[in-house]
């Protein structure tokens, strides 16, 4: 297992998905002897776990069972421990397209955070790519190192313990993209640009007020970005459900003389049982995120 | 981490490159051939001087259709005097004082677009008139308009998938930009894993996708008909390792593959010489089939993609098989209804987890200072898509008792007054 490698069984040491429901998953760390306590009863890693195909099905003391899955970025997304606000799924899929990431690509990002974004990045940009993350918080930047060794893509990524806005990324001339998460990007964006290759590269900020895209935006047009571009992406989930729609009775209908009789008589009043018919169909959410924050993107031509 | 020296030709427009022009919003796709005459934007010249300049270079179109490097960039507006508001403006036709033909003429003297846009401002009676705000707006408006610069980029998922959607949508079934976005990364693809695609998008799934894997791994191309059609992923300018990955493979012999019945072996029919031209045709044909059973037969790849014009619940059904437990699936749909159904289908079914129906709304801003606000126009809709993770597949019934994603529906309840 690692978090850019599948492989097809669960190993000791593995970090696997387990799936209870819909939107509910918790992370295991797949260690010999260990067991893990869900709503459905207990899983022994040893017997359970540790030589089981991924994506199994594994029954849990209880009865009850669930499934076993190989992570992936965007699973982790949706179960890893907050340590600050994350990015999610619709966000990161945004962010490495406009980015323009490919295995290879060199990248900045400050701040790590939780490292949401972080393992979307290192996935894309396996195996000759660099990620180099800056954050400013002691305990998260170890936390987040940690968690990429035991997610096997240590040897991708460069952890610093900085303050972005006044020591920059710790590198300079070597990157194709820059993301930047961080309360004033606008101080930032002069290290982003020295971060980047002379031959020029890409820029996002992410932020969720306008008045730091408004600031942000001036600042990227002082120091020569080309094609900014501010954009919002929602998720909008569908949820798949069987509705009945009972019919209208307008009664019997004598302008319909035409039929011919037939041997029973209509209902003189409203059946008891009204007719209805029942369709697949989608509906909303009654409640969804309506913003994240904007994304705001530039280009840094060759200098 | 070591990193590597930049190979600089990387960055050098080259004879033979796949490249994009770009003016403005506007994207186009093409090789640079000598003496091959291009039109963008109602122009036409010639791409031949571009070679040797670096990407991303701006140029002028010059008389003769040629191009040349674009010296300095445009003055940015350099008015001294403006208007407080709009009241003093009347349209009436007659604040611009050099008629068409007269435009025309200084066209032909061979002035610049920017050179235009000065005699434009000079000869207009209400432009100083007008707010800070809408003499931008004018000159923005008038620079689309006699500005011919051209630039030309090196080619990217972001910029093909933003041209097609710009100019042909028809082409890749009205697929946004953002919802292949979100398929590349709800698919997982990576460099490594083995990808099986299906499309009716000229390539430009199949690029993206391959863009993604950087030339590690393989991707099979199953494709309906005669032969694959993927004319965008020329567009992609690849080098030529990242064609070594690519496989395709014929999906009227996907029944075969599964009942194990499809043979692939080297057949002699010791036919006449004259044929031998055709029989190593066929040689090889069958060579590329059989190497594409191979990655098949195992029905162990790691993600499957499926965006066409097909109806997705039979597509998703018969490629499904194929893929490994635990593994990511997504489908794209330019309706709601079939996805619905490969929803309901997949539910009967088991063997998949985590499915949802999604879309994404997408919306851009202006952000200028005291004027941000979004655009007055945004798309409607950029497609739907459904995507979720294999699993393994047992006896027992799926779906099981023990929880149902979806709840039951409801009885309806209805008040009945008698009489």
């Amino acid at each position: 297992m690692s978090f850019v490698e599948y492989s097809d069984f669960i190993q000791d040491g593995d970090v696997a998905i387990i799936y209870l429901g819909h939107d509910s998953m918790m992370p295991v760390k797949v260690q010999q002897g260990a067991q893990t306590q869900t709503r459905y009863g207990v899983i022994r890693h040893s017997t359970d776990l540790i030589g089981q195909r991924y994506g199994s099905k594994v029954t849990c003391s209880k009865g009850g069972w669930v499934h076993v899955l190989h992570p992936t970025p965007e699973l982790w997304t949706v179960c890893l421990p907050h340590r600050t606000q994350i990015l999610y799924t619709t966000d990161i899929a945004t962010i490495t397209m406009m980015l323009e990431l490919k295995p290879g690509s060199i990248v900045c990002e400050s701040g790590t955070g939780s490292g949401s974004l972080s393992h979307g990045i290192l996935r894309t940009i396996a195996p000759t790519g660099h990620l180099h993350t800056v954050e400013f918080h002691q305990q998260r930047a170890e936390k987040v190192a940690e968690e990429f060794k035991e997610h096997r893509v240590g040897h991708l990524v460069t952890v610093r313990n900085q303050d972005v806005c006044k020591d920059g990324f710790g590198v300079t001339g070597v990157a194709d993209a820059v993301f930047l998460d961080i309360p004033s990007p606008w101080e930032a964006v002069g290290h982003a640009k020295a971060a980047l290759k002379t031959q020029g590269g890409r820029l996002c900020s992410f932020s969720p007020c306008i008045e730091q895209v408004q600031r942000t935006c001036e600042v990227l047009t002082d120091h020569g970005f080309e094609e900014i571009s501010t954009m919002e992406v929602l998720l909008r989930v569908h949820d798949v459900r069987t509705v009945p729609l009972p019919l209208p009775d307008f009664g019997p209908d004598p302008s319909a003389q035409t039929q011919p009789e037939t041997g029973e008589e209509p209902h003189p009043m409203c059946s008891p049982n009204p007719p209805s018919i029942t369709m697949k169909t989608t509906t909303p959410p009654r409640e969804m995120p309506g913003h994240t924050g904007y994304l705001t993107f530039a280009t840094k031509p060759r200098t | 981490c070591v990193v590597m020296a930049d190979d600089e030709s990387q960055y050098t427009i080259k004879e033979g490159d796949y490249v994009v022009l770009k003016r403005g919003d506007i994207f186009k796709a093409v090789q640079i051939q000598p003496r091959k005459k291009v039109i963008f934007e109602k122009q036409w010249f010639f791409l031949d001087n571009a070679v040797g300049h670096l990407y991303s270079s701006t140029f002028e179109i010059v008389s003769g259709g040629t191009l040349q490097p674009q010296k300095l960039r445009g003055t940015e507006s350099n008015a001294k005097e403006a208007g407080t508001d709009n009241r003093n403006i009347v349209d009436d036709g007659k604040s611009q004082k050099l008629t068409r033909d007269d435009i025309e003429t200084l066209k032909e003297k061979g002035l610049k677009g920017q050179e235009i846009i000065q005699q434009l401002i000079k000869n207009s009676s209400t432009f100083r008139g007008k707010t800070e705000y809408a003499q931008d707006k004018y000159i923005k408006k008038k620079k689309k308009k006699y500005e011919n610069t051209v630039t030309i980029l090196k080619p990217s998922c972001r910029i093909l998938a933003m041209m097609y959607h710009g100019r042909e949508p028809g082409k890749i079934c009205h697929l946004r930009y953002d919802t292949l976005a979100q398929m590349l990364t709800l698919a997982n693809i990576h460099a490594g894993s083995k990808v099986l695609v299906f499309e009716t998008c000229a390539g430009l799934v199949l690029g993206a996708v391959m863009e993604r894997m950087g030339g590690y791994g393989s991707v099979i191309q199953m494709y309906p008909g005669g032969g694959p059609v993927r004319a965008g992923v020329e567009s992609f300018g690849f080098p030529a390792n990242f064609h070594d990955m690519l496989h395709e493979f014929p999906i009227c012999h996907v029944n075969s593959l599964l009942a194990g019945t499809l043979d692939t072996t080297a057949k002699d029919p010791t036919a006449g010489s004259a044929a031998e031209e055709k029989k190593v045709k066929l040689e090889k044909k069958r060579k590329k089939l059989a190497a594409a059973a191979d990655l098949l037969k195992g029905r162990d790849a790691d993600g499957l993609v499926i965006a066409s014009r097909f109806h997705p619940c039979p597509v998703l059904m018969g490629l499904l098989k194929f893929l490994s437990p635990s593994r990511p699936f997504v489908v794209y749909s330019q309706y709601k209804e079939p996805l619905i159904e490969c929803y309901t289908k997949l539910k009967e079914h088991g063997g998949a987890v985590s499915l949802r129906l999604t879309d994404t709304w997408l919306r851009h801003y202006q952000v200028l200072p005291n004027r941000t606000h979004p655009l007055l126009l945004m798309s409607g809709g950029g497609g739907y898509l459904l995507s979720g993770t294999t699993v393994t597949m047992d006896g027992a019934k799926p779906a099981g008792s023990q929880r149902a994603e979806e709840p039951a529906a409801k009885r309806p309840k209805l008040t009945h007054t008698e009489g």
